[in-house]
């Protein structure tokens, strides 16, 4: 701020004593910032540090995916009705010509047979949504399995949860909206599930419905859920997702020179920008290029809706597969209650599992931090190996995922692989318990033998594949010691010490009774912590000893 | 044998860095920084950054040439040409090119400036400092006690009856928005415990309509072993409430030798081995369409779920909770298969007034 002088000087010359623009540009932005204050918002972030690793770009997948389901889907909307106002097909399918169906159906049909591009961009639309929901998903694995989600970033970890599960919902509706025959089986689904809720069921089919199934309201209805109301939520999420990121910068792989308090990497203008910006277009172009080639969805195929008829191979798209096996592999429990009330257990169950299912991966964060009693700040990310319980939880959660996909895939695994169906229903009945709590125990201990390997590694240096002989005749192999970075890199990790109870009397000698909860987690720690839970890093002694020893190695 | 770790890279020589309040092992190997940046070949050889150069700028231009391919791809190519290509047999030309020659002109794009990152523009990396997302104390006090002023300004905390009544109103106006959405449909009353078969009665019987036919059907038109679908008589494909109808109408007949029928009262509501079974799943809905002829079996598509249809559709395998409600039949006067009644039982999927 320059002028104090009096009124009459102010206003006479510049009150800025900012220098001349250079060139157009500048003064362009110089034109911007006082509107807008594009320099203050520009400083910390043009220059702005993003660590390198490969899997920091699952994240922009996600995002690019996101971009493009949006582009192609104004398109489409352009063209789509969504009613279920009934027409006759006269069409250039002829297979389907004189047949009966609603206009949504009609105007797919038309969408892929008609309107030139058409086919391809419900194409691009349709596998953008598997790449968006499945990098969601891997995404997550890498924040998961890296701790990323570690205090600051449990809040960014939820919101990434809500987003899959947004998406996940977004991308049923969107494939019940063309009417045919598979996304009205899908619907119908729906509509047993909605009916099998105790008390209210049978008045939220009506309402959702608009009366009895299938009516004529819900495609209309979907379609707005599902262009509309999600998406401006995931918008919102994702916004908010992306400006915590900014905020909290990136995390980064333990190494030499990185620490708690720093980010090394590359400034976002120009090397970011570039690679990122590139990246969408990578993105983009493969989904087009599998969008040439690979059909999907292909509702010709199928037919329009029709209540009594079905076809074989029935199934939702890969990632509803975990409901469809939950609901595949549940016996069908009915009971009476409350004298002659139906309680639909063998719906009702798999319904209720399906929420747990996902919502014990947005939770851990929260249990984590309460077991570790850890409340500073992680910005350094953990290998997979260092935290072993953790590891394994994700890996038998995700093998719980698998065993129900199997589930839901059951009669296409019957037919491909010449099982008997019900033989794979059964395993999969069983494999729900037993599957999960096998992978995590091999997982830990693989963790485990991983972790050996490096203080292995570390005290003894890599195996080298030179044979010396020794005087006395003796052969050995001649270990390389590790140079200072890979020694700081596979021992920069930090082991956490069991939570301890305290002492059952305290000073005055006052009996102390321990709570519940405090039990809970003394024991927790000690599975996550304890004798069996981790491998103790080598210590500097010991490095010493070894190398100051006969140089036996 | 010498180690190249110098005496300060262990622990001893530090302190320690880490100041946390959950105790951890020590790094025993102190961080020896970061590491000196090493040039690439394009940043000492110029001839290679020439060639570098020269790759991008190539793919850009590759994909100038396929939007080029794709427009042109766009006029050329009608849309109802289908070509052969190996290996994925008969696809649209128009489809095929137009979405090839979009993917190589994102994808060259992308790759251009990727390469370009890559091998150009500057990889030394660089160390950001990180601030501790917390504030200090002193921000914290100030905040809260400005909070603290506001708060006691509005007398919020004081005036007890103004707070909760306003929490009480807050919490009831959203029930404004749950009750406008009643209009979304009707009430269920009866609606899903009776079908379109309910007109039906001795004096008036409904005839069975064939679906693909859709003409009545007389006992010898259904032969052992067949499994036929049936609609009630009046019911049009031209319907407005046709989905609606067929939804709950549909019906499966199988006809059984009646020495092979195991249930007795499944039997008598039949006509001369003639089983008249809802097609809808009771497990969630789907039409049931898979029939095994030798063992009588009856599968749905959906979840498996598999009904005996020899003894009175009893579940024998998958999720489904009941059996496949089950429509009295007889013939008329000519000799026609019909229904005197409804279902006994409300068909599809239960639900919790559903009565057992």
């Amino acid at each position: 701020m320059s002028t104090t002088s009096g009124a009459t000087s102010s206003a006479s010359k510049p009150a800025s004593t900012r220098a001349k623009p250079a060139n157009k540009a500048e003064a362009a932005a110089d034109w911007a910032d006082g509107r807008l204050g594009i320099y203050t918002l520009a400083k910390s972030n043009l220059r702005k540090i993003f660590p390198d690793h490969w899997s920091f770009m699952l994240g922009e997948i996600c995002l690019y995916s996101f971009i493009i389901i949006i582009l192609t889907g104004v398109y489409l909307t352009l063209f789509f009705k969504p009613s279920m106002a009934e027409v006759v097909y006269h069409g250039p399918y002829t297979p389907l010509d004189g047949i009966r169906m609603s206009e949504a159906y009609a105007s797919t049909m038309d969408i892929s047979f008609e309107i030139r591009g058409g086919l391809l961009i419900r194409q691009i639309h349709h596998w953008a949504a598997l790449v968006f929901v499945a990098a969601m998903l891997v995404h997550m694995m890498r924040v998961f399995f890296t701790g990323a989600f570690r205090k600051p970033r449990e809040i960014n970890w939820v919101f990434g949860f809500l987003l899959l599960v947004l998406g996940m919902f977004d991308g049923f509706f969107g494939y019940s909206l063309p009417d045919d025959l598979l996304s009205g089986t899908g619907i119908r689904f729906m509509e047993g599930a909605i009916l099998a809720v105790p008390i209210v069921g049978t008045y939220i089919q009506m309402f959702l419905f608009g009366g009895q199934f299938p009516g004529t309201d819900i495609v209309p209805r979907f379609f707005t859920i599902h262009v509309l109301l999600i998406p401006g939520i995931m918008l919102g999420l994702l916004v908010a997702h992306l400006i915590l990121v900014f905020y909290h910068k990136h995390t980064q792989w333990a190494g030499p020179g990185k620490t708690e308090k720093n980010v090394v990497g590359m400034p976002l203008m120009p090397v970011y920008m570039a690679k990122a910006g590139g990246f969408f277009f990578l993105v983009f172009g493969i989904i087009s290029a599998i969008s040439a080639i690979a059909t999907i969805n292909p509702i010709w195929a199928y037919g329009p809706y029709r209540p009594d008829q079905v076809s074989t191979d029935a199934q939702p798209d890969w990632y509803m597969g975990f409901s469809e096996g939950l609901i595949r592999i549940m016996p069908g429990w009915e009971i009476s209650v409350w004298g002659g009330h139906t309680l639909n257990l063998g719906v009702m169950v798999p319904l209720a599992i399906f929420p747990l299912v996902l919502v014990a991966i947005a939770v851990y964060p929260f249990i984590e931090g309460w077991i570790t009693g850890d409340k500073r700040e992680h910005h350094i990310l953990d290998r997979p190996r260092n935290a072993p319980v953790r590891t394994a939880l994700g890996a038998a959660w995700i093998s719980l995922y698998l065993v129900l996909l199997v589930g839901g895939g059951n009669d296409l695994f019957a037919t491909h692989f010449h099982l008997s169906l019900n033989s794979i229903t059964y395993f999969v009945r069983v494999g729900f318990f037993v599957v999960p709590v096998i992978v995590f125990f091999v997982t830990k201990r693989w963790c485990l033998g991983l972790q050996r390997r490096d203080k292995e590694k570390v005290l003894h240096g890599r195996e080298s594949g030179v044979i010396k002989r020794l005087p006395h005749g003796e052969f050995v192999e001649v270990h390389t010691p590790l140079a200072a970075k890979d020694l700081h890199t596979l021992t920069a990790h930090e082991q956490h010490q069991p939570v301890e109870l305290a002492a059952a009397t305290d000073e005055n000698g006052v009996a102390r009774k321990a709570g519940v909860l405090a039990k809970t987690r003394a024991k927790l720690s000690e599975g996550y912590f304890g004798e069996g839970g981790q491998i103790v890093k080598p210590t500097a002694e010991e490095f010493r000893e070894i190398e100051s020893g006969h140089g036996h190695h | 044998m010498s180690h190249d770790i110098s005496e300060e890279n262990l622990p001893e020589s530090h302190g320690d860095s880490h100041g946390h309040a959950v105790a951890v092992h020590d790094d025993p190997f102190a961080d020896p920084g970061l590491p000196v940046h090493e040039p690439r070949r394009t940043d000492i050889d110029e001839r290679a950054a020439k060639r570098a150069e020269r790759q991008v700028s190539l793919m850009f231009v590759i994909s100038m040439l396929a939007t080029i391919g794709f427009i042109a791809s766009y006029v050329i190519f009608d849309i109802d040409k289908i070509v052969y290509i190996f290996p994925l047999g008969h696809v649209s030309a128009l489809n095929f090119a137009l979405g090839l020659t979009l993917g190589v002109a994102l994808f060259c794009i992308g790759a251009g400036a990727v390469h370009w990152a890559r091998t150009l523009m500057s990889d030394h990396e660089i160390p950001a400092e990180r601030h501790p997302i917390e504030a200090d104390d002193e921000v914290r006090a100030d905040v809260i006690e400005q909070f603290r002023t506001g708060a006691a300004e509005s007398g919020f905390g004081r005036r007890k009856m103004i707070r909760n009544t306003m929490i009480g109103s807050m919490a009831l106006v959203p029930l404004s928005g749950v009750v406008l959405l009643r209009d979304l449909g009707p009430m269920p009353e009866q609606k899903l415990n009776h079908t379109g078969w309910q007109v039906a009665t001795p004096q008036k019987p409904l005839q069975l309509i064939n679906v693909n036919t859709n003409e009545p059907m007389k006992p010898e038109d259904v032969i052992v072993g067949s499994l036929t679908f049936a609609k009630p008589e009046g019911l049009e494909e031209e319907a407005e409430d046709f989905q609606v109808q067929i939804a709950k109408d549909a019906l499966m007949l199988v006809r059984i030798a009646p020495d092979d029928i195991k249930d007795n009262e499944s039997r008598d509501k039949g006509f001369e081995g003639i089983l008249a079974y809802s097609k809808i799943c009771t497990h969630v809905g789907c039409p049931i369409s898979l029939y095994e002829q030798q063992t009588h079996h009856a599968l749905c598509p959906c979840h498996q779920s598999t009904f005996d249809l020899a003894d009175g559709a009893r579940v024998i395998f998958g999720p489904a909770g009941h059996p496949l409600p089950q429509l009295k039949i007889t013939t008329d006067e000519q000799g026609f298969l019909v229904a005197t009644g409804d279902f006994d039982e409300p068909v599809g999927p239960s639900f919790w007034e559903r009565k057992r």
